[in-house]
Parts: structure tokens; C-alpha cells; sequence
């Protein structure tokens, strides 16, 4: 009798012990897996409950709604020590999201440089960008940090005698300082007409593109937008009034008062970062465009496209492809590695979360807010680059 | 990651902390030695000199404590720890007592869950400048950048200063007391605040240190004092009345030196101190001797003061507030009967 017909008849099942249908014998191991770790879970909560308890140690969330009464030195929002702990901590959440996002960006743009650069043709720039990574990469992130900060304490003059390239610009040991723009109607007009701009680009490239499936006619749809995106913004500033007040930073006392600071802990941080997971970068995007085949560039060149053209219509949307998955990886190490700005003294989030755990004694509940907000931030980047694999993803017809 | 943070989350997970009233005094005995946490950063307080040997009035405060355990100052393990590490590595049972220049506080002793001894240091926060920038006073500080360590008192009292002054500035904070006192020594800040104690510490080891003064301002009070875990009352006792054994001695006259003759001494006061008469030292649940054996190996607070912070040492601080109560300070100990 084959083998076959002995699984098919519902009757001989039923009659099986339960313990030799596999369906059911993995209905039963999950179960008991799941009840398991409900188990520890449970003994896991009571027992921390109980011990803080015993230890007469404060529990709960009701910390976050009392005064921080500490100070932290760079902030996009307004905040002081009269402020409540969350806010203290949504302002160091902002600190981690403004290194982390401005590292993103410029990592992808060196990165994507120094992988191409990597590949060329010409023997020194090939070999410095291969020098680059390999001393980048093997250096942990940390010391790069250390480094980049005590260089800019150690050899930047103080306040007093700041550097002065530009006129309005200060380089010192307390950062660098440019000259702030007031505030005027005119920039956010501007930035209205920069979106509606950037809306018309994408309405152009639409319409370009059918055109082109249906006549073959060609747009030049990146100078148009070009022109929209940067003559918009300069068309409204103009007809403002085009205001140019500026106020200078001018030094007082100890410190430079008026202009934007950009912290030395702000910038070794966001050096340090950049610089090292550039190195991984440059590697993932070498690998993409290598990973497309030799022939897809010679077939396009044989149609007669122009090497601009064969880079962005045939190699770049394959290599993306091959390079997303791993520059995700690499954009979320960043932004966790960004904790170790602890170290150099950039109130990040976790800066933030250690001093309240400090001043407060709840140790749980901190690192539970750490963990929860990594978490999220995590999340959201994959959310994000996961929606633009998709999109770059093979789209078979 | 603070590593002691997560080190009380996990401990405090797997309940090793059941037993927190089974009696740290025979845990540190069957161990065999004492674990202290200190800061390890602070010349003149706890800091190992060039041969490595602990040094400062810290750490013995914490052999005198193993001295009184023991019998053996030598028996010890000190742990260094950073300000924000220290309060999660003592209820975590990291280490069994902190003698690390922590202020006693209503908070630390409440929600932290933690009880201060006796005060061994009777400090206030202070501000150190760099001479050449002319300033005089705390007062004068508007705009400045100013250097603090997180997770200190040191960090509030300061946000407090200079809001209730409406003084602007912008504070710089480093975990690691060494690399915030790099960026200080560097320029990195106009001002340096922590206990005045610490900032002469720091100058002290500074690369030139009269190139800094200290203002004149002391706006805290900071009595600096041993912290046990709450839930242990004869461990508390235990490391209490050691300070104040340092301190009595001091009043008592009895010195490292002269402590082997005062054990004739007919004064009953003394007879009990000492161990001569039995009694006090049981009482506490360590041998008679424990009073003996701490002076024998460590000496008396005046002494213990003198050897470390005292103004034939590089800090040259004078005795003020930490002088005894007989004298003008306040090291006052309770009476030993």
C-alpha cells in the first residue's frame, strides 16, 4: 500500500493518539513554549515589584511630571530647569534625532562618494578612498569620538581669541558660531513657495513621463526642476523685499551672545559618526553597482545612451536594490551608536535618561524609557527604508 | 550603557535581592572582604597613587570600616564608580557600602532607598576659574560655560544658583570626572563647580595648578557622608559608629601612634573604647577590639584629615567646618556607652 493513502483517510486520523499528528503535537509545543514564558514574565514583574517594594525604592511613571531642576546645554526646544522630566527627556530625545537625521544624510552622501571613488579608474583616488575605509572601519567609535572632541578642545583657541575667517563666522574651543538670520515674514513665504515648487517638479515629471510612453519626446524634466525648486524660493524673497538682516555674534562677557552655536560635542559626535559608518557605506555601495553585470552597462552604452544616462536609468536602480537592505542596517547603527555621545558630553537621550535616573533613583523605569525610545526610533527608520525597498524592488511584469 | 544600572535591573529581576535583610555583616564575612564603591578620580578622597596604593580620606574611612569587620584594614575591594553609576551599584549590592563623596539628601534617603552614616567631610560647591579671565565673584559668571558632573548634587544646586541669580549659562556634562576635568584644564569651560574639596583635588593634580583660583562663593551645603542600603540596621550601625569611632578618637587624644599606652589608660571612657573594658563591640556584633584595631591601622579622623587633604598636602585645606566640636567644626560623636 503506498504511503500516501494511509495520511488521507479523516477516519484513520482520528483514531491516531493525538501525540503522533504533528499539526496538533505543534499546537501543544507552542502552547506550552507560550504559557512558559508568560510564566517568567509574571515571576519576572512580581518579583521586581516586590523587591523595589521591599527596598522602599519609588516605582511608576509619576517622576516624569515633576520639576527637572537640571540644566542641559543645547536644545531645539525652548527649555529650563523649572521644566518637567519629560520635557527634559523629550528634549534630549530631539538632541539624538537631530545628530542622528543630519548624520544619516551626510553618511549616504560620503559614503556614496567614497564607494564610487573607490571603483575609479584613477589609481590614487582608488587607493586613498581604500585607505579611508580600512582605517575607519577598524577604529572603534568611541576613541574616533574621544579624538574629534579633544581636537577641538585642545587645539581651538578660546572665545577671546577666536578665529575669525568670515566676517560674522567664529571658530573656537566653544564651537562654531555663524551669524543667526531674523526673523522676517519672507522665509516662511519661501518655504511655501519651496514646497509648492517641489509639488509642480513632481506634477512635471508625471506629466514628462507619459508624454514620453506615449511620443518618445524626451523632457528635461531635472533642469526644469532645478530651476523650479531653487528660482521659487528666490522669486518670493525677492519680491518680500529681499531682507538680509542678520544679527552678528558678538562677544560678551564669557561667551559669544546673538548667531547659531554648533557645540564642539554637537560636532565631534556628529564627525565622528559620519565618518566612521561612511566607511561602511562607501563598502555597501561599491558592492551594489559591482553586483550589477558588466554587460547591462554595455548593452545600455550599445543603445547609445550618454554614461549619465547608463548611471541613472540602468546601474543605479539595480544596484539600489542590492545596496538598501544594508545601508537600513547601517542607518540604524547610527542613530543607536549616537548613545555614545554620553561619553563626550552631548546631552542625547540617554545623557538625558542617566541624570534622571540619578536624581530620581528609578533605574527600571529609565532604562525602560531608553529601550522603548531606541526602539521606536528603530522602528520607524526600518518602517521608512523597508516602504522604500519596496519601491526600488524588481517589479516584474 | 551604565553598567551598574543594568546590573540592578538584572540582579533586581532575578530576585537576588530576596534577601536583603539576611545581614550584609555576614555576607561580608564569609566573603572575606570588604567591597566599597568609590569614586577612584578624586586626588586627596580616593584616588591610587603612582604605585597603585588607594589613597585619600575616602578610602580610609573605608579600611577603618574593614579594620573594625575584620580586624584587617588590607581587607578590602574598591570599586570606582562614576556619580551616576554609584546610587544603582549600592542598592544592587555591587558593592556594600559607598564611601564616594556623596551628599546626603532627603531624596537619596527616601526614594533611593538608601540610609547616610555620620558625615566623614562637611563640604560646600564651589566654582573654579582660570585667573587670567579676572573674574571675583560666582556673581560674575553670567554666559559663562560652565563644567558639572551628571547625577550629582552638584548639577542641581547649580541650575538652582544661577536661575535664583538669573544668571545665563550653558552647563557642560561628562560622565567621566577625569575627561570633564580635560576639557576644563583645556578651555573647554570658563568655570569647573563641584565640592570645593574636589575642585582643590583636581587643581592639585592640574597641569598648572596656580593658574586657578577658587571663588569665594560656597553655595551648598554638602555634608559628605558613607551611604548604606536602607532594610540593614546592624550594617548601618556597624559603619555609623565607625566614623564617629574616627572622630572620638580624635577627641579622645588617642592616635595611631600612642594607642598601644592609652590601652593603660585609667580612664574608664577610654577602657571602654578600647575594648578594655568588654562590651561595645559585641554590642555591634564585631570583636572589642574593633575601636583598637581601627585606630591601630588607620588612625583618628584629625590624623586621617592631615595625611590627606590637610594643609601639609596639595590640596591645603584647613580644618573649618570639619573641625571637632570642641574646636569649631562639627565633628561631634555621640557618646560610646
Amino acid at each position: 500500500m503506498p504511503p500516501v493513502q494511509k495520511l488521507n483517510p479523516p477516519s484513520a486520523q482520528s483514531a491516531e493518539p493525538f501525540w503522533l499528528d504533528p499539526r496538533k503535537r505543534a499546537v501543544l509545543f507552542q502552547a506550552f513554549v507560550l504559557g512558559l514564558v508568560a510564566l517568567i514574565a509574571w515571576y519576572l514583574v512580581t518579583n521586581t515589584v516586590e523587591n523595589l517594594h521591599r527596598q522602599k525604592i519609588a516605582t511608576g511613571f509619576g517622576f516624569l511630571q515633576k520639576e527637572a531642576a537640571f540644566e542641559i546645554g543645547e536644545s531645539v526646544i525652548p527649555y529650563s530647569a523649572a521644566d518637567t522630566y519629560a520635557r527634559a527627556l523629550l528634549v534630549g530625545a530631539l538632541n539624538t534625532v537631530k545628530v542622528a537625521f543630519i548624520g544619516i544624510v551626510l553618511t549616504v552622501i560620503l559614503g556614496t562618494f567614497i564607494g564610487i571613488a573607490r571603483l575609479s579608474g584613477n589609481w590614487l583616488i582608488a587607493r586613498l578612498a581604500a585607505v579611508y575605509i580600512e582605517v575607519m572601519q577598524d577604529i572603534p567609535v568611541l576613541l574616533q569620538l574621544f579624538f574629534w572632541y579633544a581636537l577641538f578642545y585642545e587645539t581651538l583657541p578660546g572665545p577671546r581669541n577666536a578665529l575669525n575667517p568670515l566676517t560674522g563666522v567664529y571658530v573656537c574651543n566653544r564651537g562654531l558660531i555663524i551669524p543667526a538670520v531674523d526673523p522676517h515674514p519672507a522665509w516662511r513665504i519661501m518655504a511655501l513657495a519651496l514646497a509648492a515648487a517641489m509639488v509642480v517638479a513632481w506634477v512635471v515629471r508625471r506629466w514628462a513621463r507619459r508624454r514620453q510612453d506615449r511620443t518618445g519626446q524626451a523632457f528635461p524634466v531635472f533642469r526644469v526642476s532645478c530651476a523650479l525648486i531653487l528660482g521659487a524660493p528666490l522669486l518670493a524673497w525677492l519680491a518680500m523685499g529681499s531682507p538680509r538682516a542678520v544679527t552678528l555674534p558678538e562677544l560678551q562677557g564669557f561667551n559669544f551672545v546673538g548667531g547659531k552655536t554648533l557645540s564642539p560635542e554637537f560636532m565631534a559626535v556628529l564627525l565622528g559618526l559620519v565618518l566612521y559608518t561612511a566607511a561602511f557605506v562607501a563598502e555597501i555601495v561599491r558592492a551594489g553597482i559591482q553586483a550589477v553585470g558588466k554587460g547591462q552597462r554595455e548593452a545600455a552604452m550599445a543603445l547609445g545612451l550618454r554614461p549619465a544616462q547608463v548611471l541613472r536609468l540602468v546601474i543605479l536602480p539595480q544596484a539600489l536594490r542590492v545596496i538598501i537592505p544594508p545601508l537600513t542596517s547601517q542607518m540604524l547603527n547610527l542613530t543607536k551608536n549616537s548613545s555614545l555621545a554620553v561619553a563626550i558630553g552631548y546631552p542625547d537621550f540617554v545623557s538625558v535618561a542617566n541624570t534622571t535616573i540619578n536624581q530620581t533613583g528609578q533605574s527600571i523605569e529609565g532604562v525602560a524609557l531608553i529601550m522603548v525610545v531606541y526602539l521606536f526610533f528603530s522602528l520607524s527608520t526600518s518602517a521608512f527604508m523597508n516602504w522604500y525597498n519596496k519601491k526600488a524592488k524588481l517589479v516584474e511584469r | 550603557m551604565k553598567t551598574a544600572t543594568w546590573i540592578l535591573v538584572f540582579t533586581v529581576l532575578l530576585g537576588w535581592t530576596m534577601n536583603a535583610s539576611a545581614g550584609t555583616l555576614d555576607e561580608v564575612k564569609s566573603r572575606g572582604y570588604l567591597t566599597v564603591g568609590v569614586n577612584g578620580q578624586v586626588f586627596g578622597f580616593s584616588m591610587p597613587d603612582d604605585k597603585g596604593v588607594w589613597k585619600g580620606l575616602d578610602v580610609d574611612t573605608a579600611r577603618a570600616i574593614a579594620a573594625a569587620v575584620f580586624g584587617d584594614a588590607s581587607k578590602i575591594k574598591f570599586v570606582p564608580l562614576t556619580a551616576v553609576q554609584r546610587l544603582p551599584a549600592l542598592q544592587s549590592k555591587e558593592v556594600d557600602v559607598l564611601c564616594r563623596n556623596t551628599t546626603q539628601t532627603l531624596l537619596r534617603e527616601t526614594t533611593n532607598g538608601l540610609n547616610f552614616v555620620h558625615v566623614n567631610f562637611y563640604d560646600g560647591q564651589g566654582f573654579m576659574v582660570p585667573k587670567k579671565l579676572g573674574v571675583k565673584s560666582a556673581k560674575e559668571l553670567s554666559g559663562a560655560t560652565v563644567c558639572v558632573l551628571p547625577g550629582t548634587t552638584t548639577e542641581l544646586n547649580a541650575a538652582d544658583f544661577f536661575r535664583k541669580n538669573n544668571l545665563q549659562w550653558k552647563p557642560v556634562v561628562i560622565e567621566q570626572n577625569a575627561e570633564l576635568n580635560k576639557a576644563f584644564f583645556s578651555g573647554r569651560c570658563d568655570c569647573l563647580t563641584s565640592d570645593v574639596s574636589q575642585l582643590a583635588g583636581h587643581r592639585a593634580v592640574a597641569p598648572n595648578p596656580q593658574d586657578y583660583i577658587i571663588l569665594p562663593e560656597v553655595i551648598s551645603k554638602e555634608p559628605l557622608a558613607p551611604v548604606v542600603r536602607h532594610g540593614d540596621d546592624q550594617w548601618f550601625d556597624i559603619v555609623n559608629w565607625t566614623v564617629m569611632a574616627l572622630i572620638q578618637a580624635e577627641e579622645f587624644g588617642i592616635t595611631s601612634q600612642n594607642v598601644d599606652e592609652m590601652l593603660k589608660s585609667p580612664d574608664p571612657e577610654i577602657q571602654r573604647f578600647l575594648g578594655v573594658t568588654p562590651g561595645l563591640g559585641a554590642a555591634l556584633g564585631l570583636d572589642d577590639k574593633w575601636a583598637y584595631n581601627i585606630v591601630k591601622q588607620v588612625g583618628n579622623y584629625g590624623e586621617i584629615f592631615e595625611r590627606n587633604v590637610g594643609p601639609k598636602t596639595p590640596l591645603a585645606m584647613e580644618r573649618g567646618l570639619n573641625a571637632l566640636w570642641n574646636k569649631g567644626g562639627l565633628m561631634y560623636a555621640a557618646p560610646f556607652r
